[in-house]
């Protein structure tokens, strides 16, 4: 059933978002702390569990395909609702402090991209 | 009388004719990303950039915050696109996610958080004080802005710092997440941007939830789950480093 897919997928973000609100109160901060991928983790471990312990049906499948699928287009509305002038009209420390962060991390991938902590490398 | 009705049942109707106007928007983006760029540009990288723009759009016309879903019609927009369904999808596309991936880059994306936090604030405090600012407290607010928008409020309001810091922090954070979004896509074959071990150091780094969310789409799409799942411990890692240790290094710096 579809629906299975989606409370699976509720049930997962729920839990996660649940343990973020935990750790941040914990660690004294007003933020949640890694909900989401608390969350992620959750289903990924879930789903890969199923193939031994229970099945996932394919329409059960589907119940998760179509958010996974719908993506994109909530992204897309999510730039919609930015504030945008607020970005682009607050003067410019604020737009020279944003790209110069963005500059300085970008230019740090390839560096951490070259650690392979735990790896076996052939190469 | 009929377009008083039609208006009715679209703003009666919120998420719905949200769902069909993002639907014409996606659409017209592929349009575009076909025919006039030969597919060489995403069609949702066009997608969020038409976002981004009608997003100003809307702020111009109504003043208020929240972009287009500020024309009541479209309010829905901001149901779709706020915190909770962009969460939900997200979760989503942790599903079929290799669990090998994850684990091989297990140390390296959880620095990448600190790292990213840290960078992003010595930057932000970097520019504040060249532009002038000589306050530990506002110094550390922008820094922490420089990392997201929520770590900038959360820290100038446990720093007590005046509202107009705050807002500027906000600013940095807005500048920085709405760049990531756009630039992502160019800049990733250069940066070797191509696989999920990169993709979680990336979504380490940045940090905005939105800007990696947005980037990685235009990107590649099997790319958002290993992006996404960093990015979310950044705020959080932001929220505990910006006030504590970060604030007190800068204080003893000035």
């Amino acid at each position: 059933m579809v629906i299975y897919g989606v409370a699976l997928l509720s049930f997962c973000m729920l839990v996660g978002v649940f343990v973020g609100d935990i750790l941040g109160e914990l660690i004294g901060v007003q933020a949640n702390v890694g909900g989401v991928g608390i969350a992620m983790l959750l289903l990924i471990v879930l789903s890969n569990l199923s193939h031994q312990k229970f099945h996932i049906g394919s329409a059960t499948e589907s119940g998760i395909h179509f958010w996974s699928a719908m993506y994109i287009p909530i992204v897309v509305a999510m730039a919609a609702k930015q504030n945008v002038i607020a970005a682009v009209s607050s003067g410019w420390m604020a737009i020279v402090a944003g790209v110069a962060a963005v500059a300085v991390s970008f230019a740090m991938i390839p560096l951490l991209d070259r650690i392979h902590i735990g790896e076996d490398d052939d190469s | 009388m009929i377009l008083d009705s039609l208006f009715a049942v679209l703003s009666k109707n919120a998420l719905i004719t949200a769902f069909a106007f993002v639907g014409i928007l996606v659409w017209l983006s592929y349009e575009i990303s076909r025919r006039l760029t030969r597919g060489h540009v995403h069609g949702s990288a066009i997608a969020i950039a038409l976002g981004l723009v009608l997003a100003y759009v809307g702020g111009s016309f109504t003043g208020g915050s929240q972009g287009l879903a500020d024309f009541s019609l479209l309010a829905g927009v901001g149901v779709m696109g706020g915190a909770m369904f962009r969460d939900f999808a997200i979760v989503a596309t942790a599903f079929g996610a290799e669990l090998e991936a994850l684990k091989k880059a297990g140390v390296v994306g959880a620095a990448s958080v600190v790292i990213g936090v840290v960078l992003s604030f010595v930057v932000g405090a970097v520019v504040a004080v060249s532009f002038g600012y000589t306050d530990p407290v506002a110094i550390s607010t922008i820094g922490a802005g420089a990392a997201t928008y929520i770590v900038g409020p959360v820290t100038g309001t446990a720093l007590g710092a005046e509202s107009g810091i705050i807002a500027l922090s906000v600013a940095a954070g807005l500048t920085k997440s709405v760049l990531v979004m756009i630039v992502t896509p160019f800049i990733a074959p250069k940066i070797g941007l191509d696989n999920p071990h990169a993709a979680l150091i990336y979504g380490g780094l940045m940090g905005t939830t939105s800007g990696v969310a947005g980037g990685l789409a235009a990107t590649d799409p099997k790319l958002v789950p290993y992006g996404a799942m960093t990015a979310t411990f950044y705020t959080g890692v932001g929220c505990l480093l910006a006030p504590s240790v970060l604030f007190l290094a800068v204080r003893a710096i000035y």
